[in-house]
């Protein structure tokens, strides 16, 4: 199994990615400011944002570690890409997929955030350090109920790859029914993931300034904003495949359509919870993932194993 | 404590949640303040200096601007102290307008205030919308004294402007606007579970500490101190209108956010009772432009707090003392002990709870080792001088910039 | 109650409704008929009593004289002028007035200095009366 170097570098790659994250970062930020009563960007304004980051100059601290301040976003923006071809989008199958590629992309997507630690870790900076540690403080607890929801439908569907789960559930539609409770969990574990409001702590620009990013500048500043919306269409197409995964199988330009539908309401809700709520403090997010958060994600856990032993379709 | 895990992190001078010069540096042990320096005086303007060689009549101006969101109060205050020295009497429609532009004012700084702290939490759509809504009352302000801020209101002896009785009509239905939206601010403040959740034991502060440093304005009301000088010695029109001092008992930032929205409330009512009880007659009475000698203190209930004006004039048409105490002054000395044992999260909301105006608060520059001794004043030019040394010892030199600068502006 | 999500139904409500920001170069800012922008100077009404020179907190005003007669044109310092109003204020004679014009922004500092030429009084009306005004801190005491 190879990748040309077109796929990699333009379609389904890199090139593709980023295009389809600056146009949702454009749909999120028009959407938020509709809510706010606001005009919001022209279209092209993360295009413009890229490019002009892209033309100034970097600003490497002389305290910082320099090797890791300009890997790290590398780093992020590649785990990103690479996770993205083993998740289903349209046309049925994922550009990879081997049974249990739903725990490699889910363990893919946290190398983003292990990213941002190092690069605020070795950034040196008092700000970006706070921030760094704030990330994983975070990581640690959001992550464990993703974790425990993505894998809980591979239990009916008797598979651990993506493409096999999306497979089951566009067949049997009507058991998505029972992962509401899961695509709930997702969505508020998924605000954590991708450190927006409430749980956009790591970077709360009113009290460490600009978090872990708070030293860098020119292009690695526009890799790791690119990353982030980048990150914002994988982990929203992994939702959609595991939770929504209604017309996967159709191919072509409808199938296309129906995906980016499907990213768009993702991307919408999250939208919409950004703008109902404050920020919340690390220690009130911890508490509140713990407390409510991991057990509805065992709930959603139990259900499935009690559907599958009940169908006997599962393990 | 173990010194050795304490973390220090400056917050200010320059830094997102504030929005004027300030530091504020904060020693951190994981996520709990372990202690708090505060510093002042990077916006020093000179501005009680500057009053003494300026007539009476242009200080009104120039007090105006000690701070761009009390510019009525600041004025009203310096002015009472003058009317005071000259003996003039206000007439009652002057007066009235004052407390009317009083209260607008009041308005528009608690919904800014809302709109702030929102934004410290995160809260961006909440600042959005007070912010929206503050427009309303910021167009009211325009179309009474043509200017957003710096209103310019007063006159040595009265009010500047009359109002007719379209603006009458157009105050009251802005009023009714601004009514129903802070109804649902409040109701917001009360429901919304992650405000609370930020708001509540948050910069805690109790009646006694209050009592001990002083505090003044909402930040002290929030704490249950009943006192308000519109009410306890009253000024402009204050006597005539019926209002209710708002207190709590949440002595938290939370309590500060509903003694706000409170005092809206009583505004819209005051602002109506004002437009419907305004008398007729004058709006001033002529002031002379040398002021005998004398010397006034004169309060004023500012959106802030007690604003506290002194002037000392000698028989000429410029005064020889002028004196602001703006309410941060008071105010800021109580944040270390709001903070005690907050998360760093907390100090942007707390700091911003009392509604900071730091410009209003710095006064002087005296320059002194860190233990305290060796205390020496600086000159303009010796300052200069030093500015200058110091960047040219850290290889940066302006001199070819200044020059291109020069050059392109004439 | 507590809850979270309390703004929700007033945020979809606003996402029907226009926004409140407009695109302000594109589209016009109206100022209020008194708004306090750009002084505007009458010559024909100006006496040259220099009042509003001497009351000027920023010395934005002069006042100039033209030859022998009293004819008087002046100019304005719009970098240092404050907008207070205080010169219409004092202006015994209503020779200057305020424009709702805020759109003051210049390149280059010296387009900042607005020359109001002296013009010849129109010939004398009678009734030439003091103004008056609102209020008036005015003359000296």
């Amino acid at each position: 199994m190879s990748v040309s170097l077109f796929e990699m570098i333009v379609f389904p790659g890199f090139i593709f990615l980023g295009v389809m994250g600056m146009l949702f970062e454009y749909l999120d930020r028009i959407v938020y400011a509709r809510l706010q009563n606001r005009k919001g960007p022209p279209w092209f304004q993360p295009f413009a944002d890229f490019i002009k980051m892209g033309s100034k100059e970097d600003i490497i601290p002389r305290e910082a570690d320099s090797g890791m301040f300009v890997l790290s976003p590398l780093l992020a923006v590649t785990a990103v890409v690479v996770s993205a071809f083993y998740i289903p989008m349209w046309g049925g199958k994922a550009l990879f997929s081997f049974f249990g590629d739903a725990v490699v992309v889910i363990y893919l997507l946290t190398i983003p955030t292990v990213a941002y630690f190092f690069a605020g870790w070795y950034s040196t900076s008092l700000y970006s350090t706070v921030g760094a540690v704030r990330t994983l403080t975070q990581l640690f607890a959001y992550e464990v109920p993703l974790f425990l929801v993505i894998l809980a439908p591979g239990i009916l569907a008797n598979t651990w790859s993506l493409s096999g789960m999306a497979e089951f559930y566009s067949q049997n539609p009507l058991l998505c029914v029972t992962n509401v409770v899961g695509f709930m969990v997702a969505i508020v574990a998924l605000q954590g993931k991708l450190e927006r409001t409430p749980f956009d702590i790591p970077e709360a620009k009113t009290e460490i300034v600009g978090g872990t990013f708070t030293e860098y500048s020119g292009r690695l500043l526009a890799f790791l904003k690119l990353t982030h919306s980048v990150k914002t269409v994988v982990v929203a197409a992994l939702v959609s495949a595991v939770f929504l995964p209604f017309g996967v199988e159709i191919g072509g330009v409808l199938g296309f359509a129906i995906f980016i539908v499907k990213i768009a309401v993702i991307v919408c809700i999250l939208s919409a919870f950004k703008a109902a709520l404050a920020r919340i403090r690390i220690e009130q997010m911890v508490d509140f993932c713990w407390r409510y958060v991991a057990p509805a994600a065992i709930f959603q856990l139990l259900i499935s194993m009690v559907l599958g032993a009940l169908t006997g379709c599962g393990v | 404590m173990d010194l050795n895990n304490v973390v220090k992190i400056p917050i200010g001078p320059q830094h997102p949640c504030l929005k004027e010069p300030a530091c504020f540096t904060v020693s951190l042990n994981g996520e709990r303040l372990a202690g708090l320096d505060l510093r002042l005086g990077y916006n020093h303007r000179g501005i009680e200096k500057a009053a003494e060689s300026r007539t009476y009549i242009q200080n009104i101006y120039l007090i105006e601007r000690v701070c761009g969101i009390c510019s009525h109060s600041h004025p009203s205050c310096y002015i009472q102290c003058v009317e005071q020295i000259a003996g003039l009497e206000v007439p009652a429609r002057g007066r009235y307008l004052r407390s009317l532009i009083g209260e607008l004012e009041r308005v528009h700084s608690h919904l800014l205030w809302l709109g702030v702290a929102a934004y410290e939490i995160g809260f961006e759509t909440l600042l959005m919308y007070s912010w929206r809504d503050r427009e309303v009352v910021m167009d009211i302000l325009a179309m009474l004294t043509g200017n957003r801020v710096n209103y310019a209101a007063n006159v040595i002896g009265g009010a500047n402007r009359d109002i007719t009785e379209d603006h009458k009509k157009d105050i009251l239905k802005a009023v009714d606007v601004l009514e129903e939206r802070t109804k649902y601010y409040i109701e917001v403040a009360t429901e919304e579970a992650t405000l609370i959740a930020r708001l509540s034991n948050v910069g805690y502060i109790s009646l006694d500490d209050v009592k001990l440093m002083g505090t003044a304005g909402p930040t002290a009301r929030a704490s249950g101190l009943d006192y308000d000088v519109r009410r306890d010695d009253p000024y402009a029109a204050y006597k005539d209108i019926p209002f209710k001092v708002i207190t709590d008992t949440h002595c938290d930032v939370y309590g500060r956010a509903l003694v706000r929205v409170g005092e809206l409330m009583e505004s819209y009512k005051m602002i109506r009772h004002i437009i419907q009880n305004i008398p007729d007659g004058p709006i001033a009475v002529k002031a002379p432009r040398k002021i005998p000698a004398g010397e006034a203190i004169s309060r004023y209930e500012a959106p802030r707090g007690e604003d506290v004006h002194y002037v000392r004039s000698n028989g000429t048409d410029k005064p020889e003392r002028v004196r602001v105490r703006a309410p941060t002054m008071v105010n800021l000395l109580s944040v270390p002990k709001m903070l005690e044992g907050d998360n760093l999260a907390d100090v942007p909301i707390t700091i911003a709870a009392i509604d900071p105006c730091f410009s209003c608060t710095d006064r002087a520059i005296r320059v002194s080792d860190l233990d305290g001794g060796n205390a020496k004043v600086m000159t303009w030019n010796e300052t200069r001088r030093f500015g200058i040394d110091w960047y040219r010892k850290n290889g940066i030199d302006f001199t070819d910039l200044n020059k291109r600068l020069a050059g392109r502006m004439r | 109650m507590k809850k979270p999500g309390k703004m929700l139904s007033e945020m979809f409500k606003n996402v029907a409704k226009a926004p409140a920001t407009t695109s302000y170069p594109f589209t016009k800012a109206e100022m209020p008929k008194d708004f306090r922008g750009q002084i505007v100077f009458t010559s024909e009404n100006c006496i040259g009593c220099n009042i509003c020179v001497r009351d000027c907190p920023a010395a934005a005003i002069c006042i100039t004289k033209q030859g022998e007669e009293k004819i008087f044109g002046a100019y304005f310092d719009l970098d240092v002028c404050i907008y207070c109003a205080q010169c219409v204020l004092s202006c015994p004679k209503k020779a200057l007035s305020v424009s709702p014009n805020f759109e003051l922004a210049q390149l280059t500092r010296s387009g900042f200095r607005v020359v109001f030429p002296a013009k010849p009084k129109p010939p004398k009306v009678d009734g030439d009366k003091p103004a008056e005004g609102q209020v008036a801190p005015t003359t000296s005491a």
